[in-house]
């Protein structure tokens, strides 16, 4: 379980400080799928970097399975059990598919234990397991191999800012089968996506709607989703062109 | 038969992945003497009558053989230049290992200089495999100051790994080719420095004939306070491609110095350089991070893999 007490974050601006987390509590229970929402600058990346602990907080405690981490670095927060998913995933020139999946799995991968991540996320493991992560894939494969590490992490807690940026020729039915497997395959699991896609939000325990740094709702989709379709927040860029 | 004790063994293995007598024609050196020696039906190695070097005579058409020349030094005070020329065979298609291990317990310093000369011949492919590495405690610093030039007949092809990990105080490497119409030079070089180590790599490379190509690429990790300096110079007298790209990472207090630099004397010489020095990307420590590595081991799987 994932409590997060009073937390507030801010960065510095001009010579002063600007808050962009206010006072913000949220409890995540075990098995739970949870989408958090909101405009653009809500804040919701900068929660999801908080729990991973890639930032530090000015105020409030986060606390996993009854822990304090609020002080645990990423090192550690990884090693109780958190992972997280990159927006924008990290390349490495020199380091292939298969060495990350490895680094990712925590011990020595078989060949064909990695190929089975890559075939989860949709990507032929034989032309993908020796490609370095480098400049020479497109932004949705590496967003793919991105999702097969958390696949390899198997952790308590997946952390998935805007999963589905960038993986459009690949069909949402995969990434949403992909998530649901995780919550069967690994006991207790709780999943938390970032994500403004209607059809994520539809498949959620819960939705988080976030704005200027504070909850302002939240609640079952049934409840939730009436009140944001036809608004900004949940739409791709696409579906607001149309 | 060779004969080497246990460090001139670890030397080997380290240099060379050998750990036993390799398959093909060597020649092993160490401690500035002949330690063993094979020839076969298609590759022949002889001492120059000077004594300064071997010659290694490969016959036109000879496929898929090896010569490995590893060289170590485990006395301390050694200081050697050796003159080591190839012949290679028209049409042949081999591959060439060498290296140099020192080990320098002792408090005088130890050097080798190897002066390699390659001379393609028409058609020829040749893969060269050059990996240095220093060991011991002593105070005697281990230098190295390879020298390597290729004379390309046409459309031969030469691919080149060079690497230099680990242990060497001091080095200084010069390499030199030129290159008839339809040769092609691949080069990668792979090198680290820490502790107060100092490199420098200079290559000039004249593509003289009509696609003639050449790819130079240099990775490099300086950490500590060691010093590296690459200097590459790509020359196209003739309608040719080339490319250099020198990539570097640097640590600590470590400094690099890049300098790749083109020549075109020619209106239809295609000639590209790229450089770029910068430390470790903070998001790939983080990306490593959030997998359960900590901050040293994530900079670790980074940088091997950036020299692999």
């Amino acid at each position: 379980m994932l409590e997060i007490k009073n937390l507030s974050f801010a960065v510095s601006e001009a010579d002063r400080e600007k808050e962009i987390i206010h006072d913000l509590s949220l409890t995540i229970e075990d098995g739970k799928f949870v989408v958090i929402t909101g405009p653009n600058g809500s804040g919701k990346s900068t929660l999801a970097r908080l729990i991973m602990g890639i930032e530090k907080p000015i105020s409030g405690r986060i606390l996993f399975d009854g822990e304090d981490i609020t002080e645990l670095d990423i090192t550690e927060r990884a090693k109780r059990g958190i992972s997280f998913a990159f927006q924008q995933p990290v390349r490495f020139k020199g380091i292939r598919v298969q060495d990350l999946l490895r680094l990712a799995a925590g011990k020595n991968l078989t060949v064909s234990a990695a190929c089975a991540y890559l075939s989860e996320v949709g990507l032929c493991a034989r032309d993908y397991i020796d490609r370095e992560i480098n400049a020479s894939l497109s932004g949705g494969e590496l967003k793919r191999i991105e999702i097969a590490t958390l696949l390899a992490r198997r952790t308590r807690l997946s952390v998935f800012d805007e999963p589905e940026a960038g993986i459009d020729l690949w069909s949402f039915q995969n990434l949403i089968r992909i998530f649901e497997k995780m919550r069967a395959e690994i006991k207790d699991s709780s999943i938390v996506i970032i994500s403004h896609q209607e059809r994520i939000l539809k498949i959620a325990d819960e939705i988080v709607v976030l704005s200027d740094g504070r909850i302002t709702r939240r609640g079952r989709p049934a409840d939730i989703l009436p009140g944001l379709i036809g608004r900004a927040a949940p739409l791709s860029v696409c579906e607001k062109l149309q | 038969m060779v004969q080497l004790d246990a460090i001139q063994k670890r030397l080997i293995s380290e240099i060379a992945d050998l750990h036993s007598v390799p398959e093909g024609a060597y020649n092993f050196r160490a401690n500035s003497r002949l330690a063993g020696r094979n020839t076969t039906a298609n590759i022949d190695i002889v001492s120059k009558d000077d004594g300064s070097g071997i010659d290694v005579r490969i016959r036109p058409g000879t496929k898929n053989e090896s010569v490995h020349i590893p060289v170590v030094i485990s006395e301390t005070g050694i200081k050697e230049t050796v003159y080591n020329d190839f012949y290679i065979g028209e049409d042949s298609d081999v591959v060439i290992v060498a290296g140099c291990g020192i080990d320098n317990c002792g408090g005088k310093d130890s050097e080798h200089d190897g002066v390699h000369r390659f001379f393609v011949g028409r058609g020829a492919k040749v893969k060269y495999v050059e990996k240095h590495y220093g060991s011991g405690d002593g105070r005697g610093k281990r230098i190295l100051n390879p020298v390597t030039e290729c004379y390309m007949d046409e459309d031969s092809s030469m691919e080149m790994e060079m690497e230099q990990i680990k242990g060497v105080d001091s080095t200084e490497r010069a390499t030199r080719a030129e290159l008839k119409s339809g040769a092609r030079l691949v080069v990668k070089e792979r090198l680290m420095t820490h502790g107060v180590q100092n490199a420098v790599s200079s290559y000039q490379v004249d593509l003289n004939g009509a696609g003639a190509t050449a790819d130079v690429v240099s990775r490099s990790v300086a950490r500590d306070d060691s010093t590296q300096t690459f200097n590459a110079r790509i020359t196209g007298n003739a309608p040719c491609s080339g490319h250099t790209e020198c990539d570097s990472i640097i640590m600590d207090r470590g400094r690099i110095l890049a300098i790749p630099s083109l020549e075109a004397n020619d209106v239809d010489a295609m000639l590209v350089h790229e450089a770029a020095i910068g430390k470790i990307a903070g998001d790939q420590l983080i990306k490593l991070r959030t997998l359960g590595l900590t901050e040293a081991e994530a900079e670790e799987q980074i940088i091997n893999g950036f020299l692999r």
